[in-house]
This record gives C-alpha cells, sequence and structure tokens, in this order.
C-alpha cells in the first residue's frame, strides 16, 4: 500500500516542479519528491513478516528474517545529499533576490 | 490493523503534499512540508527501517525546516517577498 502512495508523492512532487513559478515553491516540490523516492526505495527492500536488520542478543542467528538493508544505506545516503542539495538551492535563491529583487520567475525578465 | 494504519498514513501523506504546493502563504508551505517529513517518520517505522527513520527525524524535520525558515527571515529583512 505504501509504494502506491509513494509513486503518487512522487508525481505530486515532479508536478509541483514543473508548473509553479515562485522559487522557494519549486525547492519545495524538490522536497516533496525526494521524500516519495526515499520511501519507494525503502519498500523495494520490505516484505511481509520481516524484522529490522538490527543483529541482537534476542535474534543473535544471521537469518533470512531480516528486511534487505541494502535499500536502508543507499537511502540513508541520499537524505543527507538531500540536504546538500537543499541548501545550495536556496543559497541560490538569496544570490537571484540579491540580483533582482524577486523570487518569482515571471517577474524576472521585466526589470 | 496495520493495513489500516497504511492507509491512513498514504492518504494524509498525498493530501498533506497537495495543499502543501497549492497554498498561498511560503510560510505554511514550509509547515507542511515539515509535516510531511513526520509522516515519512512513520513510514519508515513502519517498514523496519529504524535508522533511517531517525536521520530523518533529526535532518529532514530539523535541519531543513530550519534552513527554510532562516531563510525566508532574511528575505523579511531586505523586502517583501512576492
Amino acid at each position: 500500500m505504501l509504494q502506491y502512495a509513494a509513486i503518487i508523492l512522487f508525481m505530486i512532487g515532479l508536478y509541483g516542479l514543473l508548473t509553479q513559478r515562485h522559487i522557494i515553491k519549486i525547492i519545495i516540490a524538490l522536497n516533496i519528491l525526494e521524500i516519495g523516492l526515499n520511501i519507494f526505495i525503502i519498500t523495494v527492500g520490505y516484505y511481509e513478516g520481516g524484522i529490522a536488520p538490527i543483529f541482537t542478543s534476542v535474534n543473535a542467528t544471521n537469518n533470512l528474517a531480516f528486511v534487505d538493508p541494502l535499500p536502508q544505506a543507499l537511502v540513508l545516503t541520499a537524505i543527507v545529499i538531500g540536504v546538500g542539495t537543499t541548501a545550495l538551492g536556496l543559497a541560490l535563491a538569496r544570490k537571484i533576490y540579491a540580483e533582482y529583487g524577486t523570487l518569482n520567475l515571471d517577474e524576472m525578465g521585466e526589470n | 490493523m496495520l493495513n489500516i494504519i497504511e492507509i491512513v498514513l498514504s492518504v494524509l501523506l498525498i493530501g498533506l503534499a497537495f495543499i502543501a504546493l497549492n497554498t498561498q502563504s511560503l510560510i505554511k508551505s514550509v509547515m507542511l512540508l515539515s509535516g510531511i517529513s513526520m509522516l515519512a517518520v512513520v513510514a519508515f517505522v513502519l517498514l523496519k527501517a529504524p535508522d533511517v527513520a531517525v536521520t530523518e527525524a533529526v535532518i529532514g524535520s530539523g535541519l531543513v525546516t530550519s534552513l527554510f525558515v532562516f531563510t525566508l527571515l532574511s528575505f523579511r529583512k531586505t523586502g517583501d517577498v512576492q
């Protein structure tokens, strides 16, 4: 069920990325797209009845009851890279505001 | 039981994302993005990924929101946004 919601979230983010005209709104749409993609990658490694892939004394065998930990490691990296992307976008938005005096893409060519 | 939680979570995620892109106020949009991030934390816990959930709660819901809010505050000082 959650993977369909993740795909719809990705589509909403793509729609916002293509139709918004305000720079902060574009960065927000990029964040929504990224959250949907992260949830989808996590659902790839999940199956019904699996447990969290942590080696504890309760479950001290390396058996097949774990969910796949590889997509979780990839998503952990992708979250940190997403913060870097958002910070770069916001810094560019500040420079654009200092240069043009507006954040709307439609008003930039007029002055 | 778990299926009902997943359905409610999916509807809330999609609804909040749609409202966040269609509202006019920028600070409301940023706060709705923070709410989407908190719902994603619940989704990660349901999908048995607790380490990703902790990272998303700290970075996605705290650091990104503070970055957006401080950027909007710097716009308010120099002039009015849109």
